[in-house]
């Protein structure tokens, strides 16, 4: 039996790579794998504590997850397919208007 | 019809909505039917009212109808209501009567003016709020029509905006009345705090019962005087009335010869039992109206513009009307606004009439033996003017020994002298209008000589329905020597204004009928002298006496004074405020707290790069420090 604080440290392992990534990468596509990592690692910790305290709510809360997800996908890969199409380019420093 | 007395105000006010709002798109015809009918058909329904009050049985006759609950705070109530008592009927009957006769003059008289529905909107309006000042029950509904009547003014001093002497007049009479309207509100205020309700017949019987302080009753009734000053054009506050002169004629006859600027000597007898309860006050509304009467008669003895004259005979008449309210004959101050309304507005009517055949000289010096050209104007102003001047057996003959005999009785010896000093006056003064204008030689250039023509019809019969008026109207209220009940005014107004005390000896009281008869026909022997029969006589008293003319001319200076002492200090005083407080500050912190905000918003923009990963940076952070903030207040 694998204890739950074991899953704990892997999503937070997880969670850490996914920063990391998003702020060492430079181009969308990567930086949105980015975000979907960090998004499995909340679900995994949802998991693991789901498992050890025994109860259900957890479990139903990653499934809204994976839906937000599902829907966050479609929308973020519309808005990079279309930044791409503006600027010939998915480098975040390219689509840099809203200066102030 | 007689229940529905309370929409007397209400045509009137039907009739200004079509004119104002629709009135571009009327005929001319339609405009001068509606405006006479509306006022027409108020002055039936005031009659048939008037009927239904003499038949009323009982103690006082009176109608009160509450149409809308108003103000309505605590205990205080000032409710939308109308009444109809004997003063109100008074006043009604005069204001609709004399009002639809001005209307029809009017359609004569604006004929070829381009804003014709405007000036019958306002015209209308005005007679709206006039109806509405004289029917209100309470002194909250009156201060509105008291209001409406001061703007009704303004509007059309000011018709002909396009003249600055006209807008600047407009102003002037709008803003000196403010003063007098400040004191007003003061009086308002304060009779509601004493007497917890604006209601007249509350405030009369909580006056005459005695319950009220006398200081503070003497206080109320001098600062809702101060407004009748203002309103009814008295010193100090007379100095608008002249220059209002500079609307149409039909305006100064209806509004500041006829109407409105009696609504003061109206106040004072609707509160007479306040004025009553305190000697003080009553004193000082009959000394200011005294001091006005004869005051204002020496300035109309040098004018030499027709209507100015009038103006500040009007002036002095009101100064009458105030000597009757003050000495305890309120019955006679009305008497005399009602038959003053009739003689006066004929007198600016037919004026009007005259600088119309003159096409628009307002200058008597250049006027004379016009009696040939204006066979109509001539004998209804010779009627007015002899009516005025208190010559026996005419309507203000009457009124005015019916004031000065109160005066009298009353023991108010050096106001009687000053009135008949003022009696000598008015009929010397009207009659050098007489004699300058209609008699002598014709000074009218051949231009003016070519286009001279009697008015139309539409003008001249309203002139000699106010004749009749101006003759006949004294014959309901004889003095008491005649009989006992030949006062048919004063009793009918009994149940509302009460009657002086004093009754004098039959005697005395034919001598006082003397003495105002012979300074009355005095006046006119002197005018007779000075411009028929020695025509170089004023020419030589003139080079006699010319500092005493220079002041009189110059209308005692008081306008200068007014404007060195009040006006220019204002004016500076707030040129000084602008330059320094409302540019300086006001427009310094406004712009300052602009810049502020356009600098803030400067340095706060470069927080947005542009670049996600820095917003995404900020966004940890804030994890960070909220997470660690939760986990720190844990333990």
């Amino acid at each position: 039996m694998i204890p739950a604080s074991a899953f704990l440290v892997l999503a937070i392992i997880l969670f850490g790579l996914g920063i990391l990534a998003f702020f060492i990468k430079r181009d969308l596509l990567t930086q949105f794998m980015a975000v979907e990592i960090m998004l499995n690692a909340g679900n995994l910790a949802f998991l693991a504590l789901a498992k050890a305290s025994a109860r259900a709510e957890a479990q139903v809360i990653v499934f809204f997850v994976l839906t937000v997800a599902a829907a966050e996908a479609v929308v973020g890969m519309a808005i990079v397919l279309h930044v791409f199409r503006q600027k010939k380019s998915v480098r975040t420093e390219d689509a840099s208007e809203l200066k102030g | 019809m007689a229940g529905s007395f309370w929409l007397i105000p209400l045509i009137p006010a039907l009739s200004t909505l079509i004119l104002l709002l629709l009135g571009s798109g009327l005929s001319r015809k339609w405009v001068s039917i509606q405006a006479c009918l509306s006022v027409f058909l108020s002055f039936i329904l005031s009659l048939a009212s008037f009927i239904h009050l003499l038949r009323m049985p009982g103690e006082t006759p009176a109608v009160v109808k509450t149409l809308l609950p108003w103000i309505s705070s605590g205990t205080l109530s000032a409710p939308i209501s109308l009444s109809f008592d004997p003063l109100t009927a008074v006043m009604c009957l005069v204001v609709t009567c004399v009002g639809f006769l001005i209307h029809v003059y009017s359609v004569g008289y604006m004929a070829s003016d381009r804003d014709y529905s405007r000036y019958f909107g306002f015209l209308n309006l005005f007679t709206f709020f006039m109806l509405v000042l004289v029917m209100a029950s309470n002194i909250v509904l009156m201060f509105v029509g008291w209001e409406g009547v001061g703007l009704c003014s303004y509007l059309l001093i000011g018709f002909w905006f396009e003249r600055p002497a006209a807008s600047r007049a407009g102003m002037k009479a709008f803003i000196v009345n403010r003063i007098g309207d400040a004191a007003f509100i003061l009086g308002i205020l304060f009779l509601i705090v004493t007497v917890g309700s604006p209601d007249f017949a509350r405030i009369n019987s909580a006056a005459a019962g005695g319950g009220l302080a006398p200081s503070l009753v003497t206080l109320i009734a001098i600062l809702l005087f101060a407004g009748a000053v203002g309103k009814s054009a008295q010193i100090p506050l007379y100095v608008w009335l002249p220059d209002a002169m500079e609307g149409p004629t039909p305006v100064s006859a209806l509004i500041h010869a006829a109407t409105m600027v009696t609504a003061g000597v109206y106040m004072v007898a609707r509160l007479n039992g306040l004025y009553s309860a305190s000697p003080v006050a009553s004193s000082v509304v009959a000394t200011i109206g005294a001091v006005t009467a004869v005051f204002a008669a020496t300035m109309a003895l040098v004018q030499t513009d027709i209507k100015r004259v009038l103006a500040y005979s009007t002036i002095s008449q009101i100064g009458y009307m105030f000597i009757g309210c003050g000495v305890g004959a309120y019955a006679a101050g009305i008497f005399h606004l009602a038959t003053h309304a009739f003689f006066k507005s004929l007198l600016f009517l037919a004026a009007g009439s005259v600088i119309h055949a003159l096409s628009g000289e307002q200058d008597i010096r250049k006027m004379g033996g016009l009696r040939r050209h204006l066979p109509r104007t001539f004998p209804t102003f010779l009627a007015a003017a002899l009516a005025i001047s208190g010559i026996p057996f005419l309507s203000g003959f009457f009124s005015k020994d019916a004031i000065l005999t109160s005066a009298f009785s009353s023991g108010h010896i050096v106001v009687w002298v000053l009135g008949l000093a003022g009696a000598i006056m008015t009929a010397f003064y009207m009659f050098r209008l007489v004699f300058l204008v209609f008699y002598g030689q014709e000074k009218a250039g051949a231009e003016a000589q070519h286009h001279l023509h009697e008015s139309p019809s539409v003008m001249t019969v309203p002139l000699m329905i106010l004749a009749v008026f101006s003759v006949l109207a004294g014959y309901v209220g004889l003095p008491a020597v005649v009989g006992e009940k030949a006062d048919v005014f004063g009793r009918f107004l009994e149940p509302v204004l009460r009657l002086p005390g004093a009754v004098l000896s039959a005697a005395v009281e034919w001598n006082l009928i003397l003495v105002s008869t012979v300074a009355a026909v005095g006046g006119l022997f002197i005018a007779y002298l000075f411009y028929l029969r020695y025509p170089r006589t004023p020419g030589v008293l003139v080079a006699r006496f010319p500092w005493i003319y220079k002041v009189l001319v110059g209308k005692y200076y008081v306008d200068e004074f007014y404007d060195a002492a009040i006006v220019r200090p204002v004016v500076r005083g707030s040129e000084l405020v602008y330059d320094h407080f409302d540019l300086k500050v006001i427009d310094g912190s406004l712009n300052g707290s602009a810049a502020a905000a356009n600098a803030a918003g400067l340095g706060l923009s470069r927080l947005q790069t542009g670049l996600i990963k820095d917003y995404a940076l900020a966004f940890l952070l804030g994890v960070v420090l909220f997470v660690g903030f939760i986990l720190f207040l844990k333990i």
